[in-house]
């Protein structure tokens, strides 16, 4: 009964949040904490926090925290499998007719429109991360001081190399990662006390 | 208009199946940091995609119902190898989340604490956000190249509902859907006013 109500749970959550990212929080606000009370408003949070430390998106990771907490991890499964389950059938629906009918000139007009209009969210969406990653406290800087010069180097230099030699994107956000992080570690541990010394 | 799709084969399926993987275990950020890599992956690299058929598919992805980064993949492999390649994509999309958070939430005070890993995501973080410019600025130059004003203005404008005014996503997209169609209606009229 529990396999079944986790099940039902997430599929509505895949079916109701429309325009991805956050819009899916309510949802999963609504299901998991006021209805079934399986986790806290606190242990909500937990999951924003780690769903911005771990890849994946929200609603996936929401599905596989709560499904383990709920009933390990065959209800970790049902519940991703729920909150995918309504995305394949229309994603499928829509492809198909994608397919057989994206010759037809008035859906040519709608997509042209569409085009330019999918180029602009994604820059909305890369400018909020951009404003998150390169100012401290993730607002845009009132002074010099706001602004975070290490993520500013790792990002110029990670651009530079995209743009020059158009390596796999995925190796340079890994060495960013990592190179950034052992660059300030070295910086923190081994050239600040030869300074002060 | 139709880029020529790669023979259905087992080395296809798991092509599609590691690349979406790959990309969704590599990913922080959610929907509008996969699908530019998405892009970058099936549209650069493998080659399997137009420029034009993959912002199609990325608006169909955008407009339905639940996460965009599955969306994306679910469409993508059905284009490109149908039914089964859409069940690879999903399955590579599904999979490293389900197994990256059943091992965080049994680990998860500790990994929420811990300072390497916030420092290293931190600068992670830096670098996701030049490859969405990257992928940002060669979208808009195709855009651009193009030469016509309609499209240049719809995305300027799209920018700024969502950047400054913080439009609903789906107004946009209905919006610039809208004006997409109105201006293809009146430009079949013409036509059929000059014959």
């Amino acid at each position: 009964m529990i396999y079944l109500q986790l099940w039902w749970s997430f599929v509505q959550i895949g079916l109701f949040s429309i325009g991805g990212g956050y819009a899916s929080l309510p949802l999963i606000e609504h299901q998991v904490v006021e209805v079934h009370g399986w986790l806290t408003a606190s242990q909500l949070t937990d999951i924003i926090t780690i769903s911005q430390m771990t890849p994946g998106p929200i609603a996936l990771n929401a599905a596989t925290f709560v499904g383990t907490r709920v009933a390990g991890l065959s209800g970790a499964i049902l519940a991703t499998f729920g909150c995918v389950l309504p995305s394949c059938i229309i994603v499928l629906t829509l492809a198909w007719l994608y397919t057989k009918y994206h010759d037809l000139g008035i859906l040519r007009g709608i997509l042209e429109g569409l085009r330019p209009a999918v180029v602009a969210l994604i820059a909305s969406a890369g400018l909020t991360i951009l404003v998150s990653a390169l100012f401290v406290g993730g607002v845009l800087p009132r002074s010099l001081s706001d602004v975070d010069g290490v993520a500013v180097v790792i990002f110029a230099v990670s651009l530079f190399v995209l743009r020059k030699w158009k390596c796999d994107p995925i190796w340079v956000m890994v060495g960013a990662g990592v190179g950034g992080a052992a660059a300030v570690a070295l910086v923190q541990q081994i050239v600040m006390p030869l300074v002060a010394g | 208009m139709d880029k020529q799709k790669p023979t259905r084969t087992a080395k296809l399926y798991l092509t599609l199946f590691l690349a979406t993987f790959q990309l969704s275990a590599f990913t922080f950020g959610g929907g509008y940091v996969i699908v530019p890599l998405m892009r970058k992956r099936f549209v650069e690299g493998l080659g399997w995609i137009d420029e034009q058929e993959m912002m199609d598919l990325i608006a169909i992805a955008q407009s339905s119902p639940g996460p965009i980064a599955v969306n994306a993949s679910i469409i993508i492999g059905y284009r490109i190898a149908g039914v089964l390649g859409a069940l690879c994509t999903i399955l590579g999309t599904v999979l490293p989340p389900l197994i990256i958070l059943s091992i965080v939430s049994m680990a998860y005070a500790a990994f929420r604490d811990n300072a390497v890993v916030s420092l290293v995501m931190e600068c992670m973080q830096a670098g996701v956000a030049a490859v969405i410019c990257d992928v940002v600025i060669t979208m808009a130059q195709k855009i651009c190249k193009q030469k016509k004003v309609l499209p240049v203005v719809i995305m300027i404008l799209a920018f700024v509902a969502q950047a400054v005014f913080h439009v609903n996503v789906m107004l946009v997209l209905l919006a610039c859907g809208v004006v997409g169609a109105v201006r293809y209606g009146r430009e079949h009229h013409q036509e059929g006013g000059d014959a």
